[in-house]
C-alpha cells in the first residue's frame, strides 16, 4: 500500500496506463438514468459497454476499492483511492456500479458479519452479482425506526418472519435484502436484529409504490412465513439495532458525499439566461439572478465543507462535527435548486409528458418531484436536525 | 484545504488565551464607558499584540514579519472575533496588503517594517458613501509640481482617526463608476487639509469620517497601483473581517447553547424544546458551511488562486448572513435578558451590523459572485 510521494506517483502512472486501456470510450461520456448500472441477477444492461466496464473493475476490486482483496476488494490505501477517483475523473469515466451493497451493507459487514457471511456475501457485491435492497421502514416505523414491528421467531433449525416493509428502494428489482426484524417483543431498541435473505424465498412480495414524479423506485414488501436460514443473522440476536445505526451513517454520509443528483450538466444559470433572457449578459429577472447567486454559494459552500469533512476524516481525526450536517444541508440544497431550475423554466418546466414538452425539460420536472423526498429518506430533516442538536449540541431529551 | 500547520496551531491557542485573559467582552465595555470610541483601543493590548507578533503574520520575512500569511492572520483575528475586542489591527492590516500588492520597494521598506514592529497604525479608506461600492470612489487627486494632492471625503472609515498611515482610494480621471481612474495614495497623519472626525457607532469601535482639504499625497507605488490592486487588497480585507466575523458568530452561537442548557421553564431545560433545538442546529449547519468558505478564501489568498474573488465573495456573504442570524437569535434565544444592556448579546448585534456592512453586504457580493459566474 502507498500513501505516500514516489509510491503513489508509480501507483498513479499505472492507473492511468490501465484506465486508457481498459474504460470503453462509451463509459466516458455523460450518464443517462436508463444506464444506471445497478447490476444484480435480474438486471437488463441497457449498454453492454457498461457490463464489460463493471467487469473490468470488478476483476482488480475496483469496484469497492478500499476493501480487503481477500473479499474482492481492491485493497487501497486512501491515497490511492483518492489517486483511483482523480484518474477516474480525468477522463470522466463513469462509476462502473451504483450498489446499495457497496455503499451500505459492505461497509456494515466487514464490521460486524462472520467470516462465512462475509466470504458469501462480500465478492458478489464487488461483482454486481448480488443487488441488494434495504428492509428498514415499516408503515407504523419511519422516523421512529427503533418502532418496527416486523417478527422474526425462532422456529428451530430456522427463523419465520413475518410482517411489512415500506419505501423499500428498488424491492422488486433486488435479489437479497438486508432487513431489520423484531425478535422480542418485550423491549424496544435491545429487541432488533439485523438477518439477510433472498427476496426469490416463498411468502416474499414487493409491490412498487407510484410516486408523485409517476416514478416508482420504491416499494411495500410484504414478508408471509418466509423461513430464513440462521446462519444468516448478522452480529447477534436482539443486537441488530447497532448494527443498523451503522448502516445509517453510511447512507447518509453516501447521499451527503454524491448530494442527490438531479439535472445532468444543467446549470440553473444557463437555464435561467436561455427561459428569463439576458440583460448584458445578466440574468434578466434581477430578483431570481439574486436568488439563483445566493443557491449557487450554498452549493459552493456545501461542496467545500464535503471537501473539509473529507479532509479531516483523512488527517485521522474522525468525522469532526461538520459531517454531522451534511445529510440535512445536501437535502434542503438539492430540494431548493430544483425549485429554482423550474422556476427559471417557466411554462417549459410544467410538462409531464406528451410531444408539447423537451424530454430533457419533463426529465427536470420529474427530477423536481422526486426532490421533495430528499428531506424524508434516510432520516428526515427533522431527525437529523434533532441528532445534532442532541449528539453535537449536546441538549437534552425533554422530560 | 490545508489543514493548519504547527505555528498555526500555536498561533490560535497563543490567540485564544491572550483574549481570554486580556480582551474579554468587558474590556470592550470598558472602552466605551470610558470614550474609548475615539482611539478604539487600549494601548496596552495593542503593545501584547504586536510583541505576540500579529502585526507580522502578513507581512513578508524581509520586512520583519513572520510571512505566515492570510490563514494565520484570519486565525487571530477569529480568536479577538469571538470577545469583540477592539483594535487597528484589521485595519492595519488592511492598509498592509495594499502596500505588499502595490508598494515600492522603499514604501514597503518604510511601511510594512514598521507596521511589522507594531510601531505604527494603519488604514484603508475607499468608501464615501453608506454603502461599500468603491468603483463609486470621487475623491478628487490631482499632480501637482512635487507630488499629488487630494481633495474630497471618506465616509465611516474603520480605525483612521489615529491611524499613522492611510491608503486611500481617490480619482485621477474618469467620473465615478469608471474603474480604470482610480489610483492607491499614501496619506500620512498630520498631513495638511486632512481632518478626522470621530464617530460614535454601535459597535464603540474607531470609526472616522475623514475630510481631504488639497492634502499632499504619495502614489502607492510607481502608477498608484489602480483597480486591481484596490479589488485585490479589498478581497484581503473581506475574508480576514470575515474570519473575524466567524468567531463573532461562533461565540455568540456557544452562548446561546450555554444558556439552552441552564434556563429552566415549566419545569424544563428550554434547551429540550425542539422548536429551539431545531433552530441551533440550523445555527450550527451554518457556522460549519461558513468556516469552510471562509477557510477556503484564506487559502485561495495565500495561494494565489484565480479562484479567490469568488471565494472571498463567498466567504464574506456566509459570514455576513450567518453572525446575522446568530446575533438575532442570541437575543431570541435568551428573551428579555438578550434585551437588557447588561447582557452581551447586544453588544454581538451591534458589532454584527457594522461589520456586514463593512467591505460590502451580502447583497453586494451576491452581485459580485454572479458577475464572476458570468450570469
Amino acid at each position: 500500500m502507498a500513501d505516500f510521494g514516489a509510491e503513489l506517483d508509480v501507483f498513479r502512472t499505472e492507473t492511468r496506463e490501465w484506465l486508457e486501456a481498459n474504460c470503453p470510450a462509451s463509459m466516458r461520456t455523460p450518464m443517462t438514468a436508463e444506464e444506471t448500472p445497478w447490476g444484480g441477477a435480474k438486471f437488463k444492461w441497457a449498454n453492454p459497454d457498461s457490463k464489460l466496464w463493471l467487469d473490468r473493475m470488478a476483476e482488480k476490486g475496483w469496484t469497492a476499492p478500499m476493501w480487503p482483496k481477500e473479499y474482492g476488494g481492491g485493497g487501497l490505501s486512501a491515497g490511492e483511492a483518492r489517486v483511483l477517483e482523480q484518474e477516474m475523473a480525468r477522463i470522466k469515466a463513469r462509476p462502473p456500479l451504483f450498489s446499495f451493497g457497496v455503499w451500505m451493507l459492505g461497509p456494515v459487514l466487514l464490521e460486524y458479519a462472520n467470516e462465512d457471511q462475509k466470504k458469501t456475501h462480500l465478492p458478489k457485491i464487488v461483482r454486481g452479482e448480488i443487488r441488494w435492497c434495504q428492509g428498514y421502514s415499516e408503515p407504523g416505523a419511519g422516523s421512529d425506526l427503533a418502532g418496527l414491528q416486523t417478527r422474526c421467531e425462532d422456529k428451530g433449525d430456522h427463523f419465520l418472519i413475518n410482517g411489512q416493509k415500506v419505501w423499500t428502494s428498488y424491492a422488486d428489482q433486488a435479489d437479497w435484502i438486508f432487513c431489520l426484524v423484531r425478535t422480542d417483543t418485550t423491549k424496544k431498541h435491545e429487541g432488533i436484529s439485523f438477518v439477510l435473505f433472498d427476496m426469490s424465498t416463498p411468502g416474499v412480495e414487493a409491490r412498487p409504490i407510484k410516486l408523485i414524479s409517476g416514478e416508482s423506485p420504491f416499494c411495500e414488501t410484504f414478508f408471509t412465513d418466509v423461513k430464513v436460514p440462521k446462519d444468516q443473522l448478522v452480529g447477534k440476536l436482539n443486537g441488530g439495532w447497532d448494527i443498523a445505526k451503522r448502516l445509517l451513517q453510511f447512507e447518509r454520509q453516501n447521499i451527503s458525499a454524491g448530494g442527490f443528483g438531479g439535472a445532468a450538466g444543467l446549470e440553473i444559470e444557463d437555464v435561467a439566461l436561455a427561459h428569463v433572457g439576458s440583460d448584458n449578459g445578466r440574468i434578466a429577472d434581477g430578483d431570481l439572478r439574486a436568488r439563483i447567486a445566493a443557491h449557487k454559494m450554498d452549493a459552493k459552500a456545501f461542496a467545500l465543507t464535503v471537501r473539509r469533512v473529507e479532509a479531516e476524516a483523512k488527517s485521522g481525526k474522525g468525522l469532526g462535527p461538520a459531517a454531522s450536517i451534511l445529510k440535512y444541508a445536501a437535502a434542503t440544497l438539492n430540494q431548493h435548486k430544483h425549485e429554482l431550475m423550474l422556476e427559471a423554466m417557466g411554462a417549459e418546466g410544467l410538462g409531464w409528458d406528451g410531444e408539447g414538452f423537451d424530454r430533457s425539460n419533463i426529465r427536470e420536472t420529474r427530477a423536481w418531484l422526486r426532490s421533495k423526498g430528499n428531506s424524508i429518506e434516510g432520516g428526515t430533516s427533522e431527525i437529523n436536525l434533532n441528532v445534532v442538536a442532541k449528539r453535537v449540541l449536546g441538549l437534552m431529551d425533554h422530560q | 484545504m490545508a489543514s493548519l500547520n504547527e505555528e498555526q496551531t500555536m498561533l490560535r491557542d497563543a490567540a485564544r488565551g491572550w483574549v481570554a485573559d486580556k480582551a474579554p467582552v468587558t474590556a470592550l465595555r470598558r472602552l466605551r464607558d470610558t470614550g474609548g470610541w475615539k482611539t478604539g483601543y487600549d494601548p496596552a493590548a495593542w503593545k501584547d499584540m504586536a510583541e505576540m507578533g500579529w502585526t507580522g503574520v502578513i507581512v513578508p520575512e524581509a520586512f520583519g514579519g513572520s510571512e505566515f500569511g492570510y490563514r494565520s492572520l484570519g486565525l487571530v483575528l477569529e480568536e479577538t472575533g469571538r470577545t469583540l475586542a477592539a483594535s487597528p489591527l484589521h485595519a492595519t492590516a488592511a492598509a498592509a496588503s495594499a502596500l505588499l500588492l502595490g508598494g515600492s520597494q522603499a514604501q514597503k521598506e518604510t511601511w510594512l517594517t514598521r507596521i511589522a514592529a507594531g510601531e505604527i497604525t494603519a488604514a484603508l479608506a475607499v468608501d464615501e458613501g453608506p454603502h461599500h461600492h468603491p468603483a463609486s470612489v470621487a475623491l478628487k487627486a490631482e499632480q501637482t509640481a512635487t507630488g499629488y494632492s487630494l481633495t474630497g471625503t471618506k465616509r465611516f472609515v474603520p480605525d483612521a482617526a489615529g491611524a499613522d498611515l492611510i491608503v486611500v482610494a481617490a480619482r485621477l480621471s474618469g467620473a465615478p463608476g469608471d474603474t480604470a481612474g482610480i489610483r492607491l495614495f499614501l496619506v500620512e497623519k498630520g498631513a495638511a487639509g486632512l481632518a478626522a472626525t470621530p464617530l460614535h457607532a454601535i459597535d464603540n469601535r474607531a470609526h472616522a469620517d475623514l475630510a481631504f482639504a488639497a492634502t499632499p499625497a504619495e502614489l502607492l507605488g510607481e502608477t498608484g497601483a489602480g483597480w486591481d490592486v484596490l479589488t485585490a487588497t479589498l478581497d484581503r480585507a473581506a475574508a480576514l473581517l470575515a474570519a473575524e466575523m466567524l468567531g463573532t458568530a461562533h461565540q455568540a452561537f456557544e452562548i446561546i447553547v450555554d444558556y439552552l442548557k441552564t434556563r429552566t421553564q415549566f419545569g424544563q431545560l428550554i434547551g429540550s424544546f425542539q422548536a429551539l433545538q431545531h433552530r441551533a442546529a440550523k445555527l450550527f449547519t451554518e457556522l460549519e458551511l461558513t468556516r469552510s468558505c471562509v477557510d477556503a478564501a484564506l487559502d485561495a489568498l495565500d495561494a494565489g488562486s484565480k479562484d479567490a474573488p469568488a471565494l472571498v465573495s463567498l466567504a464574506k456573504a456566509k459570514a455576513n448572513d450567518t453572525l446575522h442570524l446568530a446575533s438575532i437569535e442570541m437575543v431570541q434565544m435568551h428573551g428579555g435578558i438578550g434585551m437588557t444592556d447588561a447582557h452581551d448579546a447586544g453588544l454581538y448585534m451591534k458589532r454584527a451590523r457594522v461589520a456586514e456592512a463593512l467591505y460590502g453586504s451580502s447583497s453586494y457580493h451576491r452581485d459580485r459572485y454572479a458577475k464572476l459566474g458570468g450570469y
